[in-house]
């Protein structure tokens, strides 16, 4: 068991991106511990989303390997040559794998339990009673119990991100992965969202990768920021260091950027 | 006119087996181009090519000729290969192959018009390929869909006259006979204009009925019933939460 422990949750081996002739990630390395939380930080375009879409599967990689629990997850090493992993093995992998989108993508053909038992009982293999039980504790968390049969199109922004939170959790993920969860929404309900994460966080110990513009929830969740620039990690610090003392300039500069226009204290 | 309503009436238990006919055809050739819409259109956007590359010459090619001919090489053409076809079968046969195609591209295009958010999250929660497409990315692509199948429908049962060339007893024929008999062009075709359009009409409400249920079930418009009720659709229904 000890041995697992060590095991990162997410390995990433020069892991090549591009799109087109733009290169987003050249040979990126890093790795995620089990429970950590990691915020990642940098410009638009930096390459933050695609890590994220990568972990999901939603884009392929064009170098380097991925590994989750040092399993390989997209691609492996087959004489010599790197391969694609068949989709069989890769969704098994990718069950403990959860994503939270920022435009929330819950589906309109179904209702707020509908939506966050789907997986569960037909992925999962939960009977449909068990899923419910669970989804009903979760929308209890998200503060939205009453809002169980509700159609999601009838739901605010806010309320539409905290039911797509409750359904990723639904799938027990070992990893969840946020991205930009609370940069559609208002002002005024971001804490709200930022709320229930903070929740999540203190009551699991579910790895987590944040992509965020709200500097101060990334530095009251996580435990590890890792400034992105050009596809390259540039520093990385904890978020008492890197908020407050930042090595290296160009974070100087999009921090005072970014705190800058983010005057209002959100949390 | 007394004389072509005499004559109308005289033949009017014809009438009834005319639009029988036209009818089933209509029905028969809409059930079947449904369901090879449904198959051509996954087919076009299979990854596989032994799938997709059959799919899109089959779409091109009943797409690309002439409905009648069709017909005519069903019905005169395949008995020299030792099939004969009814002449109710090659109608509807040709009918679906022609408007399937058709259908087809429709299947495609509102399949990719779901959002790729609706695909992500898929994804994101591991649903299986067949899963997703059947549970979360159909029923908002039918909701697409309908709009463009009721124009088909229409088109369809319109193209079904051409069916009195492959001697069918349709609406069509019972015009023409109609004119004969009376001698009258304008008491007959306009007669056989009206009743096509009754037809039409009746199909266009079924599908607006459709339509709306359908949209209905993405959290969008009114229930069916309301509609129906033609009352004041109640505001909770159409406003969303602040």
């Amino acid at each position: 068991m000890t041995d697992r422990d060590t095991t990162p949750a997410i390995e990433f081996r020069g892991v090549v991106k591009r799109f087109g002739d733009n290169t987003v990630l050249d040979g990126l390395d890093f790795t995620v511990a089990k429970g950590d939380r990691v915020t990642l930080i940098g410009p638009s375009g930096s390459g933050k989303t695609t890590i994220l879409r990568l972990l999901m599967t939603l884009e392929e990689s064009n170098g380097g390997l991925i590994l989750i629990d040092g399993e390989p997850y997209t691609h492996e090493m087959r004489g010599g040559k790197r391969v694609a992993v068949p989709e069989k093995r890769r969704r098994q992998v990718r069950r403990r794998v959860g994503m939270v989108f920022q435009q929330f993508n819950l589906f309109p053909n179904m209702s707020v339990l509908e939506n966050i038992i789907e997986a569960p009982v037909h992925v999962l293999g939960l009977s449909t009673a068990q899923a419910v039980v669970r989804a009903e504790e979760l929308l209890e968390q998200v503060g939205l119990a009453d809002k169980r049969d509700a159609r999601c199109t009838q739901l605010s922004g806010g309320q539409q991100q905290r039911v797509a939170i409750a359904r990723a959790l639904a799938m027990d993920p070992e990893i969840l992965l946020l991205d930009e969860v609370t940069s559609a929404l208002d002002p005024e309900i971001v804490a709200d969202v930022l709320g229930v994460l903070r929740e999540v966080a203190e009551t699991t110990d579910i790895t987590m990768l944040i992509v965020t513009h709200e500097m101060q929830f990334a530095r009251d969740v996580s435990n590890r920021v890792l400034m992105f620039d050009h596809g390259r990690i540039i520093e990385e610090a904890e978020p008492e260091v890197i908020f407050t003392a930042p090595r290296e300039e160009r974070t100087q500069q999009f921090l005072s950027a970014v705190l800058g226009e983010d005057t209002a204290d959100r949390s | 006119m007394s004389d072509n309503l005499q004559t109308l009436g005289d033949a009017l238990p014809r009438l009834g087996d005319a639009v029988l006919v036209t009818l089933q055809l209509t029905l028969g050739g809409a059930a079947l181009a449904f369901v090879l819409a449904l198959l051509l259109g996954f087919g076009s956007r299979s990854h596989r090519g032994a799938v997709r590359v059959p799919s899109r010459v089959v779409v091109e090619f009943f797409r690309g000729t002439s409905l009648i001919v069709q017909m005519f090489w069903l019905f005169y053409v395949l008995p020299v290969f030792g099939f004969r076809l009814e002449s109710l079968a090659c109608g509807v046969l040709a009918l679906g192959l022609n408007y399937g195609a058709y259908g087809a591209e429709v299947v495609r295009g509102s399949i990719n018009s779901v959002p790729a958010g609706q695909w992500e999250a898929s994804t994101a929660l591991n649903l299986g390929h067949v899963h997703r497409l059947r549970r979360v990315i159909f029923p908002q692509a039918w909701a697409l869909m309908i709009p463009m199948f009721t124009n088909l429908l229409i088109q369809l049962l319109k193209g079904s006259a051409l069916a009195t060339y492959i001697l069918l007893h349709d609406l069509n024929y019972f015009t023409e006979q109609l004119r004969r008999s009376t001698q009258d062009t304008f008491f007959s075709f306009t007669f056989g204009l009206l009743v096509y359009f009754a037809i039409a009409y009746l199909l266009t409400l079924v599908m607006n009925a459709l339509e709306v249920r359908a949209k209905n079930r993405l959290g969008a418009g009114p229930t069916l019933r309301e509609v129906l009720r033609i009352a004041p659709v109640p505001a909770t229904a159409k406003a969303g939460a602040a």
